[in-house]
């Protein structure tokens, strides 16, 4: 079942790969080195990313509302 | 689920061997040139940030002071170290002082100043680091741009752990000049592929149109 939440990426990305990291789904990968990207389908929203990030570019949000 | 382990999760160890052998025979600090052009010559070559997501020793071993051995504070990096403004503006800042020192080392080969056998941290504190030059059969310019580039990795590593500690423990990754630059190289080639994918849809448009 999935979860009520996923991570969303903001601008403030570096590409760094901290989340690509620790990312327990493998769901998240750097897009052509300009930022992170979430496979929303992987995405169990469990929050380690979040914590990660150095540049506090990834927040949890409601699935409903993720793009 | 624990991820198996490459060879390249290991590379933080190359920070510590690298610092350490610049104490003993500045001549190593060439090698950082590796740190320098690896990273360019990826990102010019469409590899993106791969240098940083997966080779890049600094960070790891960051990394492994802050999480692994938890000398983090875990706080947030404040906004304004990951605004553009203060990003580019670092970049700006590292390599003008880059310039600085290639100055200082042409300088040095020309004959006009002498050798300076001391590194610079942050850029104004100078220490003595005399027992590392051992009077090779190199030109003086070569250990000057030794002396200059040691300077500059020491005080980047020093910047590193000192907002790892108070932040989060790869908050220097955020501002790295090299990671700024790697990026920017990344976006000047995504737009440069969507400029052409535009076109090559706009050409097709047109020839698709023109009646035979």
């Amino acid at each position: 079942m999935k979860s009520k939440r996923c991570a969303q990426v903001s601008q403030n990305c570096v590409a760094c790969g901290c989340c690509v990291k620790v990312c327990p789904m493998q769901a998240i990968s750097i897009w052509h080195g300009v930022a992170a990207q979430v496979n929303l389908e992987q995405c169990v929203g469990c929050g380690k990313c979040e914590k990660e990030c150095p540049a506090g570019a990834i927040v949890l949000m409601e699935r409903e509302n993720a793009q | 689920m624990k991820q198996k382990k490459h060879w390249y999760d290991f590379l933080w160890i190359v920070t510590p061997i690298y610092l350490g052998l610049g104490f003993f025979n500045i001549m190593f600090a060439w090698l950082g040139m590796i740190f320098f052009s690896v990273p360019l010559v990826i990102a010019i070559f469409g590899g993106g940030k791969l240098y940083c997501n997966r080779y890049c020793d600094r960070g790891q071993f960051l990394s492994l002071l802050g999480t692994k051995l938890k000398l983090s504070r875990n706080r947030p990096t404040p906004r304004w170290m990951v605004s553009p403004i203060f990003r580019y503006g670092f970049l700006i800042f590292f390599f003008a002082m880059f310039f600085q020192m290639l100055f200082t080392t042409y300088l040095v080969g020309a004959g006009a100043q002498s050798l300076k056998e001391f590194v610079t941290l942050f850029w104004t504190f100078r220490l003595p680091w005399h027992w590392a030059y051992h009077g090779t059969a190199l030109p003086t310019w070569m250990a000057q741009f030794a002396f200059g580039f040691y300077s500059l990795m020491l005080t980047s590593t020093l910047i590193g752990i000192l907002v790892m500690l108070i932040f989060k423990p790869r908050s220097w990754c955020v501002f790295c000049p090299m990671g700024t630059m790697t990026q920017l190289i990344s976006k000047i080639k995504v737009g440069k592929m969507k400029k052409n994918e535009t076109q090559a849809r706009y050409s097709c448009e047109c020839s698709c149109n023109k009646t035979p």
